[in-house]
């Protein structure tokens, strides 16, 4: 009787390891993962902090130094600019601080246009899962239309429509964005909702609402995360594809894709010009695909 | 079977129906007109402009108008170009990005494949790290990047190759002249090449470990007749559905290489046309390009059937 107790006590005392544990120990061991999430992080924080770190503004144009190299720069220049360590844009700018409000905006773009994504996508994608049936059917052939139009030309149309506003930009990317959270999410839901705790809850007379964001949504998150590290260096990269056909951000403002494109002109007399603003893009959707990838391994070992 | 194709055509019907109406009332949401210049025009003609061009009717009436005439394939004159109709400048510019869109994704597909299956081969090994990274790398660098650094290397500098110094033309579409298309091709199948690679290798690693495969080592088949003979079929699976969307890709991704090497495909109207206001000119492109994307999931449907024989459309 006694060793009996003192058995269970020793079972009670195994510390049990969630899920959600595992998951994250297998992050932790994924180097790529946490050096892109440091890499991230480092970067999001020189954007927050941009105005302190250099003596210049983002707008400060000076004509006496009008594309001019960085003083370390190894390879002929016309001219040099001192104190200007990436060098300065095509009217004289200061390009550090203007490829670090870039990413401000970049950055900005890429989650607030995946957040609206996501509330829509989850949202439609656990009603349809959960409605099932003729509701389900309905909803998911409007994803299937969608799904085929030429979105970018959507968004190109919204652009237009509302003057390359800048707040509409975030939604028009993340409007067009959530077809396939929803279908994610839905599938997800159809497996889940067969589940013997959501008959619990609807035998004990939960509401179809609180179910679905009680009981299906914490449940769809794994995938979802996964899916949402992918879905911002996507937004970045559209975000900067309009900024090159000139529908995106307005001057004096900038992101990185203005800035690629500026510097593509000037590529043969300014090199310097392309070079940065495409190495921290690439860079940092380099680290969003390591950390989609590591986070993918990490929820959903059986992939590997 | 073709009771499914046929269905599957009709079925694009709505499609098509709900992006022509999403379009047209997007487009007139837009503040401003066709007609609306630095200098103004006076007002009687202005009226008679509109009038013309039914500009002055009601727009649930306009609408009406518009969808009568596309039912018989009127796709209406250009507000902008003069003299023009959608469908002539449709007419000549879609050859030029037809042929840009199709050559990209047949070399994205080749190469995508060829890169893929190696790396499968070598799973863990450094040509599979290498092509991966690359691939990486591919899907990360965006086409206005890629154009311009491809553009100086090969065009401006140009390569010496046995002796001989030659550069590709920078751009300019020289009736679809192959050392023209080079470039552009090129920029345009490099994200869909890494894409496709990275799907080729995934499913070709799931394949390779299936029993069947298995059977064939151990009959002593050589590798190429193992993965050519036997595992591409499979493993080309989720390449196939895979179509539709690289077809929106390259052809989003032809806006922008049509702008860097100045080619006269449609790509360069619809924005253009976005800007101008030119209400027929914009729904032609959109139209076109979503029959496109709408006709080759189509087609990737009817292969998967051919493929997979576990499918049976019905």
């Amino acid at each position: 009787m006694i060793a009996t107790g003192q058995t269970l006590k020793a079972v009670e005392e195994v510390k049990g390891r969630s899920l959600w544990v595992d998951a994250r120990r297998r992050l932790f061991q994924n180097r790529a993962a946490m050096t892109s999430i440091v890499i991230l992080a480092l970067i999001a924080l020189l954007a927050l902090l941009a105005p302190l770190l250099s003596p210049f503004a983002y707008d400060e144009v000076n004509y006496d130094i009008i594309a001019c190299a960085p003083n370390w720069w190894p390879a002929e220049a016309s001219c040099r600019a001192a104190g200007h360590i990436f060098g300065t844009d095509a009217v004289g700018r200061d390009l550090f601080v203007r490829v670090l409000f870039g990413a401000r905006v970049s950055l900005a773009v890429g989650l607030v246009a995946t957040l609206v994504s996501l509330v829509i996508g989850v949202m439609y994608g656990a009603t349809a899962g959960y409605l099932g049936g003729r509701a389900d059917t309905l909803m998911m052939r409007l994803v299937d239309v969608l799904y085929s139009l030429p979105f970018v030309f959507f968004v190109i149309i919204l652009m237009v429509i509302f003057d390359r506003n800048f707040i509409l930009l975030f939604v028009a990317i993340g409007a067009v964005e959530w077809l396939t959270m929803a279908r994610i999410v839905r599938g997800q839901t159809l497996s889940i909702k067969q589940k013997e705790f959501i008959e619990a809850a609807r035998a004990g007379g939960v509401s179809p609402l609180a179910i679905i964001t009680r009981h299906i949504i914490p449940n769809v998150v794994g995938p979802v995360m996964v899916y949402v590290t992918l879905t911002v260096p996507g937004v970045i990269l559209t975000e900067s594809f309009l900024s090159f056909l000139g529908l995106g951000i307005q001057e004096p403002l900038t992101s990185w894709g203005v800035l690629i494109s500026d510097g593509a002109d000037q590529m043969e007399t300014a090199p310097w010009m392309l070079l940065f603003p495409a190495s921290f893009m690439a860079v940092t959707l380099f680290c969003f695909n390591f950390v989609g990838d590591g986070l993918r391994d990490a929820l959903d070992p059986k992939d590997r | 079977m073709m009771a499914y194709a046929l269905r599957r055509l009709l079925g694009a019907i709505p499609t098509l129906f709900v992006i022509v109406t999403l379009a047209f009332f997007m487009m007139r949401a837009a503040p401003g007109g066709p007609f609306d210049s630095e200098r103004r025009l006076p007002p009687e003609v202005e009226r008679n402009v509109k009038a013309a061009y039914n500009l002055d009717k009601p727009l649930a009436q306009q609408y009406l108008i518009y969808l009568g005439k596309l039912a018989h394939g009127d796709l209406g004159p250009s507000y902008k170009n003069k003299d023009f109709t959608v469908a002539q400048l449709i007419g000549t510019g879609l050859p030029v990005s037809a042929r840009l869109g199709l050559s990209a994704m047949a070399l994205a597909l080749l190469l995508g494949t060829f890169l893929g299956v190696n790396a499968a081969l070598k799973q863990n090994r450094w040509q599979d790290y290498s092509v991966m990274g690359t691939a990486m790398l591919g899907i990360t660098i965006p086409t206005f990047v890629t154009a311009p650094i491809l553009t100086l290397i090969f065009g401006i500098y140009g390569i010496s190759l046995f002796g001989h110094e030659f550069s590709l033309p920078v751009g300019g579409w020289n009736g679809g002249a192959l050392a023209n298309m080079v470039l552009p091709v090129t920029v345009l199948a490099l994200p869909q090449t890494a894409i496709v690679a990275r799907l080729m290798r995934g499913s070709m690693v799931e394949v390779l470990r299936a029993n069947y495969i298995r059977t064939a080592r151990a009959k002593g088949l050589s590798v190429p007749h193992i993965v050519l003979g036997h595992a591409l079929r499979a493993a080309a699976l989720p390449l196939v559905s895979y179509l539709g969307p690289a077809l929106a890709a390259i052809l989003t991704g032809s806006l922008v290489v049509e702008q860097i090497f100045g080619l006269p495909g449609i790509g360069r109207y619809f924005v253009q046309g976005a800007l101008n206001r030119d209400y027929t000119l914009v729904m032609g492109v959109v139209i076109c390009y979503a029959a496109l994307i709408i006709l080759l999931n189509f087609v990737a449907d009817i292969l998967i059937a051919f493929l997979d024989p576990r499918i049976r459309l019905s």
